[in-house]
């Protein structure tokens, strides 16, 4: 794997404040990374941290082979950012501020302004930006941080305030970007939407990486139980199927259906007896532990520990 | 294109959307016609020097004036990007920070020499417009005064600079910003006068006075207009001052080039060492 980004021992104090505190993981290409957390864990410090806005308290940050805190910016021309709550000069319009972005990274400014477009933003591309809904700046924000062809992109929450439809597109754009090589970084609140898109997710609670890894990784250590729903006719309510294994916890939902908690070695097992009873079974659903899930169970692990 | 080049290019539209440019030429050409006008009452419509009284007039003005326009523009260059959000993502792309104060610099300068130029031009082409007769001296005079206002300008957006690169909210630079305004250009003289009163003579010598009057930008613009050429000197009333000046019009502009870069150098430093 070929690291764009690497993090290593990183901390970062803020007087008495640890706004991280010994984080370390390399970014591969082409892979699309989750950093979630709730607000002050340090997702945006460690982004900033990564474009040298910030400069490391303690420990080594390295991005597309610039050292950030020592000011090197060479590799900025590959890199796309996108800061939570994006705002532009308001007395500019849309177009003249992606033609300044392009100029800034020395790219084209046909393809650039193309971007606009690929956003949805060609119809307002010559108002000024001061005019602009929260929801069209967070374009412009998407826009201007996809000028050029990025190795790295930084997008911190960037999917709040765009509407169902283009949340798609944007995941389309950069899931291809991805699939090309790109590193992505994406911060977000929206744990659902992530959960399908994510390659690997790290998860940070007080500035300290609580869980590092795909999905099916965490799901393997926190060993959550997958939830089995099965819909059974002809039992009586309040009444649990006597084939169940006894070490399941399960329960009765609305009308015909048992909720089963199942353990992970277990599910196989619960699956099978349910199959094999062939009783008056109608229909199930396997649904395994989600990302909100895994997250609340992270930060649960590590409230616990302290 | 060149980074510097294309912040500068940024700066300059946004000073045009914004009004600042319309509003800073109106300004200044609308008081150098009046006081061309007015100021010409004294010596007469057959004054064959009124350029001169021109120069006299419109310099004290500029003492006041550019400097506050100077600072209205510049005092929020950098807090002000920094509290809008815009810096934090300026500073994300392939540019150096000192880059981005030298093109806002670069940008400011343009649009305040600009005003300058079309708003002093203007007095002086009133003035031929109406009949007087300028002579080639009082030209070059005015060119002068044209050129040091506008390095006037430049000492006071790189003084505006330095305080946006240290405080931490625009409010406070404004803040600053007047008052530092207020010092140099009406504390700062009052003071001295009272000291040069109180004393008589008999303990500050010439060479100090020059010292003390080279630590404000607006008595070194003030003795490069007034003392450097002669007509205007007398009409100035400072030929007495002009003929014991041991400082010349070299040394003069050497210390407003100083008092540009010295303070433009802190903002950059500042503003390298700043987090956001």
């Amino acid at each position: 794997m070929n690291a764009t980004v690497r993090i290593g021992n990183v901390t970062k104090r803020y007087g008495d404040l640890e706004a991280v505190t010994d984080v370390s993981f390399d970014l591969g290409e082409g892979e699309m990374v989750a950093l979630i957390g709730h607000n002050g864990a340090g997702k945006t410090t460690l982004m900033k941290l990564m474009l040298g806005l910030i400069r490391p308290t303690g420990g080594s940050i390295e991005v597309l082979g610039d050292n950030p805190a020592a000011g090197e910016f060479a590799g900025r021309r590959q890199l796309g950012y996108l800061p939570e709550n994006v705002s532009f000069d308001a007395a500019l319009t849309g177009r003249e501020t992606q033609t300044f972005y392009a100029r800034l990274k020395r790219e084209p400014t046909t393809k650039a302004l193309g971007l606009l477009n690929a956003v949805g933003l060609s119809a307002a591309a010559d108002r000024r930006v001061g005019t602009y809904s929260k929801g069209m700046r967070q374009r412009l924000g998407l826009a201007q941080a996809l000028i050029g062809q990025p190795r790295v992109l930084l997008l911190d929450e960037p999917t709040t305030g765009l509407d169902p439809e283009l949340r798609q597109t944007f995941y389309e754009i950069i899931q291809r970007l991805a699939a090309e090589g790109t590193t992505v970084l994406l911060s977000s609140h929206a744990l659902t939407e992530l959960e399908e898109r994510a390659g690997r997710v790290i998860i940070m609670n007080h500035g300290i990486t609580v869980a590092d890894g795909s999905i099916e990784n965490l799901r393997n250590i926190a060993r959550l139980p997958t939830r089995i729903r099965l819909k059974v006719t002809g039992l009586a309510p309040g009444e649990i199927p006597s084939w169940l294994p006894d070490c399941a916890p399960c329960r009765r939902l609305n009308g015909h259906v048992v909720e089963i908690d199942a353990a992970p070695e277990q599910k196989i097992e619960v699956l099978r007896c349910a199959t094999a009873s062939g009783a008056g079974l109608e229909d199930l659903d396997v649904v395994p532990p989600n990302l909100d899930e895994l997250y609340a169970h992270f930060l649960r692990q590590v409230e616990g520990t302290r | 294109m060149n980074a510097i080049a294309t912040v500068a290019r940024k700066e300059i539209r946004q000073a045009i959307r914004n009004r600042w440019v319309l509003a800073a030429t109106l300004l200044l050409a609308a008081l150098a016609l009046s006081l061309t006008f007015l100021g010409s009452a004294p010596t007469g419509t057959v004054g064959v020097r009124a350029l001169d009284v021109v120069i006299v007039s419109l310099s004290s003005l500029t003492i006041f004036l550019i400097p506050l326009i100077a600072l209205l523009i510049s005092h929020d260059a950098i807090v002000g990007d920094m509290e809008r959000g815009t810096m934090l993502l300026l500073l994300s792309y392939p540019v150096a920070r000192w880059q981005v104060l030298l093109g806002k610099f670069l940008g400011h300068l343009a649009v305040l020499g600009f005003a300058t130029c079309l708003g002093y031009g203007l007095a002086a082409a009133a003035l031929v417009a109406s009949g007087s007769r300028i002579d080639s001296d009082s030209l070059a005079a005015f060119v002068a005064m044209i050129g040091s206002s506008v390095l006037l300008g430049a000492v006071f957006v790189a003084i505006g600079y330095l305080v946006s690169a240290l405080v931490r909210d625009r409010g406070t630079a404004a803040g600053i910003s007047i008052g530092l305004w207020l010092l140099l250009v009406l504390i700062y003289d009052m003071a001295l006068l009272g000291l040069l009163a109180l004393d008589q003579g008999r303990n500050i010598s010439a060479t100090a006075l020059n010292a003390m009057l080279m630590f404000n930008p607006t008595d070194v613009y003030r003795l490069l207009n007034l003392t450097g050429f002669a007509n205007v000197s007398t009409f100035a009333g400072m030929a007495g001052l002009a003929q014991s000046m041991s400082l010349s019009a070299q040394v003069l502009l050497l210390a407003l080039t100083l008092w540009t870069l010295v303070p433009l150098g802190f903002a950059a430093l500042a503003f390298s060492r700043r987090e956001l």
